[in-house]
C-alpha cells in the first residue's frame, strides 16, 4: 500500500505547493496543455465515433474469424508503445507504406494531428474492448422486444442498447482517455517531442526532467490531479445508472467473448 | 402446449422472426412472411405482431408510460385505462408486481395494434396466488379482443381454460390439435393423455367379445370398449374413478385393488393415490370413506371410460 502511494504523495511533498504553481504559468506547460487537450479531445471523439458502431457490430454479429477481427482491436493494449510508434511511422510517415504513395500522408508526421493518431491507436482499443463488454450484457430479450415492437436496427440501437450500455462505455471512455493522456513511447516515436506542436504533458515531463526539475516536477502534479479527476467522474457515473438490469464494474467484464 | 423442450417458444420466435427456420412457410391472412422456397423473409419489425416474453422484458430504463408507447403511440391512454395501470403510468418496471409487469407487457404489445397476439407461457412467472385470477382475466381479455392468439404453455389447466383449440407438440413434432374436450375425450397418444391429467397404465390387449380385454403390468385385468391389439397405454381420468371400501358393482366394471399411497387436497378437491391410481374426490367423501395412507380401497372405473392409446 505505502509502496503505491509514496510516489504519488511524494510529487506534492518534494517541493512547496506555491513554487509548484509558479511553475504552471511556464509557457513550456502552458504550451504542453494545449496540445494536450486539442489532441485528447479530437482523438477521444473520433474514438467513440467509430469505435462504438464497431464494438455493437462486434457484440452483436456472430460471422466466421470475428475472433480474429476482436484480437487485432485489441492487439495495441499489449504492444510496447515505441513498437506501436515504429509501426505508425513505417505505415503513414512520409517515407513510409502510405507515405510513398499518397503525398498527404507525409502531413501527419511531427504535427499535431500525428499525436491525435497515436493517442488513438493506443488508447482506442480500450473503449472499444469496454464497448463490446458493455453492449454484450444487454439483455437479448431487450433488444429482440424492442425489434418485434416495429423497431429498426437503428432505433433498437439508441432507444435500447446504447441508454443500457451507458455506464460500461463510460467506463470504457475514461480508461481510454487516461491512457491517451498518459501516452508517452508511440507519440514520441511518430510526432516528435515539438514544444506547441506535439509536445504533450507527459512528452513535457521527460524533456524538463534533466533541465528544469521542478517544471517537471508541476506538470506531474498536474497530471495527477488530472488522473484523480477522471477517476472520481467515473466513480460518480457509475452510480448514475439508467437501470439495475446491467452491473457495470470499473475493472470487471474487460473480456469479449 | 407441451413439454420443456419441445419447440414451443420456438415456434413462437419464428412466428416473430426472431429465430429463421430452415424450411416451411409462415403466413398470416394471405400475407407471407416467411417462405423457404420462395425465400421471403420480413424482419420482425415488419410483421404485425404483438409478443409478450416470459419474462416479460419491458424496458427497465423507461417508465410504464414509455414501455406502453414504445409499439405506438396513438392508443396509449386508452391502453393504460384498459388495463387498469394509469396509476402507474410514471413508475419503473422495478417497482411493479409480477401481475403489473405482465398487464404493462401486455398493454406494450397491444399498442402496436398487431394482427397476431403470441404469449409465451403467460402465466409461469406468477405465483400460484394470483395465477387463477390473471387466467380468468386474460381468458376475459382474448374473448374481448378476438384477436388470432397463440398462447405457449406447458400446463394443459392453463390451456383448457384460455383456448379454442389445443395443439400438443412434443420433441419439434405436433401430436394432435383439438378442442381441449376432444383432447381428454380422444387423446391421440400416451403423450397427449399424460398431459391432460389421465393415469396412464401399461399393459397388453386381446379381443374379447365385443370388449377388449388388458392384462396390466401390475397383473390385473380389465376391460376397455375401445378397440386395440398389442402392448397399449391404459387412460383413465382422476374424476372418473368411483372409490369404495369393496368392489360393489354397478356399471363399472373395472376394479383395482391396492393400497392407499397418498392423500393431496389441490383446491376445493382431494387426489387419493390408491396404487398405480389416481384418483379425485371430494373432501366430504373422504371423510365418509375413511381413506388414509396405508388402508384399503378400491378404484373403480367404468369400460366405456377406460381409453386404450398408442405407447
Amino acid at each position: 500500500m505505502a509502496f503505491l502511494v509514496l510516489p504519488v504523495v511524494a510529487i506534492f511533498v518534494h517541493v512547496p505547493p506555491g513554487r509548484l504553481i509558479d511553475q504552471l504559468s511556464n509557457p513550456i506547460v502552458h504550451d504542453a496543455l494545449i496540445v494536450t487537450l486539442r489532441t485528447s479531445l479530437v482523438a477521444q471523439a473520433l474514438i467513440l465515433l467509430f469505435g462504438t458502431p464497431l464494438a455493437y457490430f462486434l457484440a452483436t454479429r456472430r460471422f466466421p474469424g470475428r475472433a480474429v477481427v476482436v484480437t487485432l482491436v485489441e492487439l495495441p493494449i499489449v504492444l510496447p508503445p515505441a513498437v506501436a510508434g515504429i509501426g505508425l511511422l513505417v505505415a503513414f510517415g512520409r517515407f513510409g507504406l502510405l507515405g510513398k504513395h499518397f503525398g498527404i500522408w507525409s502531413l501527419l508526421s511531427f504535427n499535431w494531428l500525428a499525436v491525435t493518431f497515436a493517442v488513438m491507436l493506443v488508447a482506442g482499443p480500450f473503449y472499444v474492448r469496454a464497448a463490446i463488454a458493455a453492449f454484450e450484457a444487454v439483455d437479448r430479450d431487450l433488444v429482440a422486444a424492442s425489434r418485434t415492437l416495429g423497431a429498426s436496427p437503428l432505433r433498437t440501437f439508441f432507444r435500447v442498447s446504447l441508454p443500457l450500455a451507458r455506464s460500461g462505455l463510460a467506463a470504457g471512455e475514461a480508461i481510454a482517455l487516461a491512457r491517451g493522456i498518459g501516452e508517452f513511447g508511440a507519440t514520441i516515436m511518430f510526432a516528435g517531442s515539438l514544444q506547441g506542436r506535439t509536445q504533450t504533458l507527459s512528452l513535457a515531463v521527460y524533456a524538463e526532467f534533466d533541465r528544469n526539475f521542478d517544471v517537471a516536477l508541476a506538470i506531474s502534479a498536474l497530471l495527477v490531479v488530472l488522473s484523480l479527476a477522471i477517476l472520481l467522474t467515473l466513480k460518480v457515473s457509475v452510480l448514475w445508472q439508467p437501470s439495475r438490469q446491467t452491473s457495470p464494474s470499473l475493472f470487471a467484464r474487460f473480456g469479449s467473448s | 402446449m407441451g413439454p420443456s423442450g419441445a419447440g414451443k417458444t420456438s415456434v413462437l420466435r419464428a412466428i416473430a422472426g426472431l429465430v429463421r427456420p430452415v424450411s416451411g412457410r409462415i403466413a398470416l391472412d394471405g400475407e407471407t412472411w416467411f417462405d423457404a422456397a420462395a425465400r421471403v423473409w420480413l424482419a420482425p419489425d415488419e410483421r404485425r405482431i404483438g409478443l409478450v416474453f416470459q419474462e416479460y422484458a419491458l424496458f427497465p430504463h423507461m417508465t410504464v408510460r414509455a414501455n406502453v408507447a414504445y409499439g405506438g403511440e396513438t392508443r396509449v391512454d386508452e391502453l393504460l385505462e384498459r388495463f387498469r395501470i394509469s396509476a402507474l403510468a410514471g413508475a419503473r418496471p422495478r417497482e411493479l408486481s409480477g401481475g403489473e409487469r405482465q398487464r404493462v407487457a401486455l398493454a406494450r404489445a397491444l399498442a402496436r395494434e398487431p394482427a397476431v397476439l403470441l404469449l409465451d407461457e403467460p402465466l409461469a412467472a406468477l405465483d400460484a396466488h394470483t395465477k387463477a385470477a390473471v387466467r380468468a382475466e386474460l381468458h376475459e381479455l382474448l374473448r374481448e379482443l378476438a384477436l388470432p392468439t397463440i398462447v405457449v404453455t406447458h400446463d394443459y389447466e392453463d390451456a383448457a381454460a384460455l383456448a379454442d383449440d389445443v395443439g400438443v407438440l412434443v420433441d419439434g413434432t405436433l401430436r394432435q390439435l383439438a378442442a381441449p374436450a376432444e383432447l381428454v375425450a380422444h387423446p391421440a397418444d400416451a403423450f397427449v393423455a399424460s398431459f391432460t391429467g389421465a393415469n396412464l397404465l401399461r399393459g397388453t390387449a386381446r379381443r374379447d367379445g365385443e370388449l377388449t380385454a388388458v392384462r396390466l403390468e401390475s397383473g390385473e385385468q380389465i376391460h376397455s370398449a375401445d378397440e386395440a391389439e398389442g402392448p397399449v397405454g391404459v387412460v383413465v381420468y382422476p374424476w372418473e374413478i368411483v372409490v369404495g371400501a369393496e368392489h360393489d358393482g354397478g356399471s363399472a366394471l373395472n376394479a383395482i385393488r391396492g393400497e392407499v399411497r397418498s392423500v393431496a387436497r389441490v383446491g376445493n378437491r382431494v387426489r387419493v393415490q390408491i396404487g398405480p391410481l389416481t384418483a379425485e374426490l371430494t373432501e366430504a367423501s373422504l371423510d365418509r370413506l375413511d381413506l388414509a395412507p396405508g388402508r384399503t380401497a378400491v378404484a373403480s372405473f367404468k369400460a366405456t371410460g377406460t381409453r386404450l392409446v398408442r405407447l
